[in-house]
Formats: structure tokens, sequence, C-alpha cells
């Protein structure tokens, strides 16, 4: 009976996943198709694979010019972040005030609002700042966005640590800067790893604000691919290259620090 | 002159004044016990002094300079936690060379100073290894040895014995006692328990709704409390108090005839316990505690008309007295305590007073 549970409860686990993972998969099969095969009805299975679509997005569009810039607005966006973020969680997990809690609350409800609720007023800015296609821009809004869940994840990871050991650190003659590196970084390293990852992720896959305040210059990979969407119709087998080619360094990122994301994202629930 | 000393020192939490402008002094080498009930705020002025918690008023002066304003960091105090606080990712050697590695102590100088610390607490065979891996006492002593090592100004202790076992609690309590011996440290430690202070303590600070009650050596606390609350307070079983109205011929008995109207107070063990009949008081026995070294003997005692009060007795003797029975009591001569309405100490018998 255990037995037959556990086999029942393995399917499931499996065809969820699969379910999930299928539109990934059939993206990485059609960015190695000719644009016939992409379409051809009924969709192929098995085909000689080809690089014709990578070779033509590489020749119509310049790759490294999008990937430097998708690096550098997320891996800036998201130090920034936790610079910012750190000393917020911080005294806000240590030095709680009657408000503490309100604050917390109105920094999460500024996501409850649709982004393009806010994109003429930040079109505007960032036009008569001289910003429009720019990196700076960018990063600016990447770490306004991210900030509320970077401070919420690290509060919640502060808030674990008893402020007993700081205040031992501090009667130790630590700063606050020795109290940061020497006590809190080691202790909430998984915390300070998975936040910086998500937010790593959130602003590569960013394409709302990318789309709508850079093109050409300052444009991520997420503006790449939908350069691939629209102007001259459905290429699906070139769409799929680009996409795949924009997704691959991220979830190689991804792959290797599962564990930090995991324990991230699921703390309190595993303690 | 002092070499610690607050002076009006205040704290409020909103509108609630919980260290009510406390003055003290404490001299070098002198182990201090600060002691009250739980939100007396014993703690919270500890916390003051060590830079943890915000003054609000008043000044505290550390070898003649003011630290009022001076971060916990600079204050060059130590501190034994309640929950030990050691760090976790630390091995015992590193929690207890943290503070000198800060200062950028010399390694050879802190394996020294460590390496000697760790002999004195026996844990010289530990220090490899984490806290996670140590028992509560052998924690303690971790935290401890963390204090040691940097020979503060002042040690601070922080209901460091709250978190052990009986057996533990006093094992420790007289490895820290020898400890304030060997090393004449200046040392503040806050309990609840009475018991320590009394017996930690060279001088005890009672502790009352954050004002200061009494301040005294241990044996001055206890033969001559200032008021009916540190008469009460120090002493187990609890020095028996009795209202006058309650039971008037109580006057008579500990011969204070003319004592004003208020409550009068008389310590267990000057209780004598007396056949049914004999004694100028009679009673009910209500319970017995039989201790083995020490017998509670609690009697009912009335008034004659329906009331009465409770008096308990402690003798060295066994008893065969069982709830229920008759009993004389009677007073040692000259071991009363008189007290006002307001509970302030009025007179005492003489050689007390």
């Amino acid at each position: 009976m255990k037995h037959l549970a556990l086999i029942v409860r393995t399917l499931a686990a499996w065809s969820i996943t699969l379910l999930i993972v299928f539109p990934l998969i059939w993206l990485v099969i059609t960015a190695f198709k000719t644009e016939q095969q992409a379409i051809a009805i009924p969709p192929q299975l098995f085909f000689t694979p080809t690089m014709e679509s990578f070779h033509e997005v590489d020749e119509r569009s310049d790759y490294f010019l999008f990937a430097k810039n998708s690096v550098i607005t997320s891996v800036v966006s998201t130090l920034l972040g936790l610079l910012i973020a750190a000393p917020a969680a911080y005294s806000m997990a240590f030095f709680r005030t009657k408000r503490t809690r309100d604050i917390l609350m109105w920094m999460l409800s500024t996501k409850m609002m649709p982004a393009v609720g806010a994109l003429v007023p930040i079109y505007v800015m960032a036009q008569t700042a001289g910003l429009l296609d720019s990196l700076t821009a960018l990063i600016i809004v990447f770490t306004l966005s991210n900030l509320p869940i970077m401070v919420w994840m690290l509060y919640s990871g502060f808030k674990d640590i008893p402020p007993d050991i700081l205040e031992a650190a501090r009667m130790d003659g630590a700063s606050i800067w020795g109290e940061f590196l020497h006590v809190i970084r080691p202790l909430a390293m998984g915390t300070l790893a998975s936040t910086g990852l998500l937010c790593l992720v959130l602003s590569w896959n960013e394409a709302f604000w990318s789309l709508n305040l850079s093109s050409a210059k300052a444009g991520t990979l997420a503006t790449l691919i939908a350069s691939y969407s629209s102007p001259e119709g459905l290429f699906w087998a070139k769409l799929s290259a680009a996409s795949l080619m924009a997704i691959a360094p991220i979830v190689v990122v991804g792959w290797f620090s599962q564990k930090q994301l995991v324990q991230g994202l699921t703390f309190g629930a595993v303690k | 002159m002092a070499y610690l000393e607050l002076k009006g020192v205040e704290k409020f939490f909103g509108s609630l004044r919980a260290i009510k402008g406390v003055n003290l002094q404490i001299q070098k080498g002198e182990f201090v016990v600060f002691v009250g009930p739980s939100g007396c705020g014993k703690s919270t002025l500890l916390h003051m002094i060590a830079g943890l918690t915000e003054i609000d008023g008043g000044t505290i002066e550390l070898d003649g300079r003011d630290i009022t304003r001076l971060p916990s960091s600079k204050r060059d105090l130590a501190m034994v936690f309640q929950s030990y606080a050691l760090y976790p990712h630390m091995s015992v050697f590193d929690n207890m060379s943290f503070a000198l590695r800060l200062a950028n102590v010399d390694k050879k100088l802190i394996q020294e100073k460590v390496g000697r610390a760790a002999e004195i607490l026996n844990l010289t065979q530990y220090l490899q290894r984490t806290p996670k891996e140590l028992s509560g006492g052998q924690r303690q002593r971790v935290a401890i040895g963390r204090a040691i090592v940097r020979a503060p100004k002042v040690f601070l202790f922080d209901e460091p014995l709250s978190n052990l076992d009986a057996a533990l609690r006093g094992q420790t309590r007289v490895e820290i006692a020898k400890l304030h011996r060997d090393l004449g440290a200046t040392t503040i430690y806050v309990t609840h328990d009475q018991v320590e202070a009394m017996t930690l303590a060279d001088r005890v600070v009672v502790l009352r709704d954050g004002a200061i009650e009494q301040v005294g050596s241990p044996l001055e606390l206890y033969d001559r409390p200032a008021n009916q609350f540190v008469a009460q307070f120090i002493g187990t079983p609890q020095m028996n108090v009795v209202d006058t109205a309650k039971l008037p011929a109580l006057r008579e008995v500990v011969g204070a005839a003319h004592a004003p109207d208020g409550f009068i107070g008389v310590r267990p063990e000057n209780v004598l316990v007396r056949a049914a009949g004999s004694g100028r008081l009679s009673g009910r026995v209500e319970l017995v505690e039989s201790l083995g070294a020490d017998t509670l003997i609690y009697a009912h005692v009335g008034n004659g008309n329906g009331a009465g009060v409770q008096i308990v007795a402690r003798q060295a003797e066994r008893t065969t007295l069982h709830p229920g029975d008759p009993v004389g009591l009677d007073i040692a001569p000259a071991s009363f305590h008189l007290f006002d309405r307001q509970g302030r100490t009025v007179g005492a018998s003489a050689g007390r007073a």
C-alpha cells in the first residue's frame, strides 16, 4: 500500500515537472530546426539538427552587445540592491520600532501596483534626464523594482539571528561594519546568496522596462528576443535560437546555485 | 573615588519611566549583584552600563571617564549573556579570541591568553569544537572565557546561570566566586535568585520598579532591611510580616507593646514551635515541609474572631506534627522588625536597627 502511494506520488511529480519543463524542451528542440521543420505539421520530434538559426541570429544582431548589457544591468543592479537592502534589513531586524512592520508592508505594497501604471512618469523622467536607452536608467529601475523583495528576504533571514550574538560582538569591540563582516555575513550567507541570485534572475528576465526604456544601444537580451517576434512575422526557429542564447547563461548560473536558491526561498519552512 | 559611578541614570520606554534616576558607586574589585523581581529593571540597568540600551538621562563614569554616550565597543566591558550568545559559526578558540583578534593583538599573545583562560575553565580539550557540540555548562564556561581573555575593566553577568540545571547552577556559582577571588575583577552580576545574590556579592543592590530599594552587604540586608520589600525579598522562606491590626497580640509577644500601627516582621528561624498550650501564641498546623536539614512548619494563628494569619517557623529539629495539630508558638527575644503602613522600617529590636 505504502509502496503504491510512493509510485503514484513519483509519477505525479514527474508529470507535473514534465508539464512545466515541456515548453523549455520544445524551445531547445526548435532552436536546432530549420524554419520549415519548425512549422511542420505534425511536429517533428526526430530530425537532423542544424546550427543554421544560430548563425543567422549571430549575423543579424550583435548578440554579445545585448548579452553584455544584460550582464551589466543585472549584476550592477543586484550589487547596488544588496548594498541598499542589507543595511535596511539590518536596522529593521535588530532595531525594531512601532512602525517597522508598517514600513515593510508599504514596501511590499509597491509591488502590487502594475508596472504599466508607472510607465509614463518614469519614461518622462528618463527622457528629461537624458537617460533613455542608457544602461544607467535600466540599472536604476531594476534596482528599485527589486528592492522590496530584497529587503523582505534579507529581513526574514536576519531575524533568525539571535540579537544577543550581535550584542556580544558589540561588547567584544566590533563596530557596525565588524558586526556585519564577522557575524551577520557568515551566519546569513545563505540568505545573502539566495537574495542576490534571485535578483540576478529577476533582472535578467526583466522585459517590460528594458523594452520600454531601451532599444539598440542599451537593450538587454529580453529586447533581443522581442525583436525576433514582431517585425517580420514569426520565425520560430530563429526566435527559439535567440531565446536559447538569451536564457542559457542564467540557466547555468541557476543550475550551479540551486541549493542556495531553494534554501533562501524556503527558510522558515524548513527550520 | 568610585571606579564606576552612576549618577541619576534614567530610562524611558515610551511614557513608562523604567529606570528612575539611579545613583550608585562601585569600587574597583568589588562584586556587586543587582537583584530584584522580574520587571524591576535590573537587566535594563546592566544593558545601559554595557551601552546596549541607550541612556535617557544622567551619566555613567568609568575609571574617571564619562562613558554615557560611548558605544559598547569602546567601553572596554565584557558581558556574559543568559543565552551565552556564543558565535555559532566559530570554534571555541575563535569565540574566545574574537575580541583580541578585532583589536589586532599579536597572534602568539592570543594563543597564550586563550590557552591560559581555557586551562582555568577546563576547556583546553574543547578549543577546536563549535558551540553546538558542547553541553550547557561548557557553553557557559566558554562565555565566561570569552570575557576573561579580554581582561576588561568590568565584567557584566546577565543572569548567567538561569539556563543551567540546579546541580550545575550551584557548582558554577562556586566557580564564579572562586574566579572572582583569583582575578579580583570588578563585577556586576544580575540575578533574580536571592541565593546567588547572597552567596556571591560583596554588595547587593535590591531593585524594584526601576529604583534602588537598598544597597548593602548580604548580611546587612538580611539583618537590617530598609523596608518591608527588602525584608521579604531576602531570605527563604520569606520573613513573616504580620499586620498588627489582624493580630494585636503579637505586639506584646515580640516585646514591642508600644509599637505604632503597622506591620511586625519576624524571620522564620525566630519563630519557636512549642507544645500545644504552652507558648504565648496558639495556632493550628497547616503544612509541614521536611527538607532534611530544615523543617518548615506553617501554622495558622487565629485572633479570636474567626480571622487570623499564617506564620512560618523554621527549625533544625525534625517534628512529629501533622496538619491539623494544635501548636503553641513563641517569638525569640529581640528578633523583630517594625514597618509602618507604607512599608518603611521604623524600628527593630536592639542590635538589629
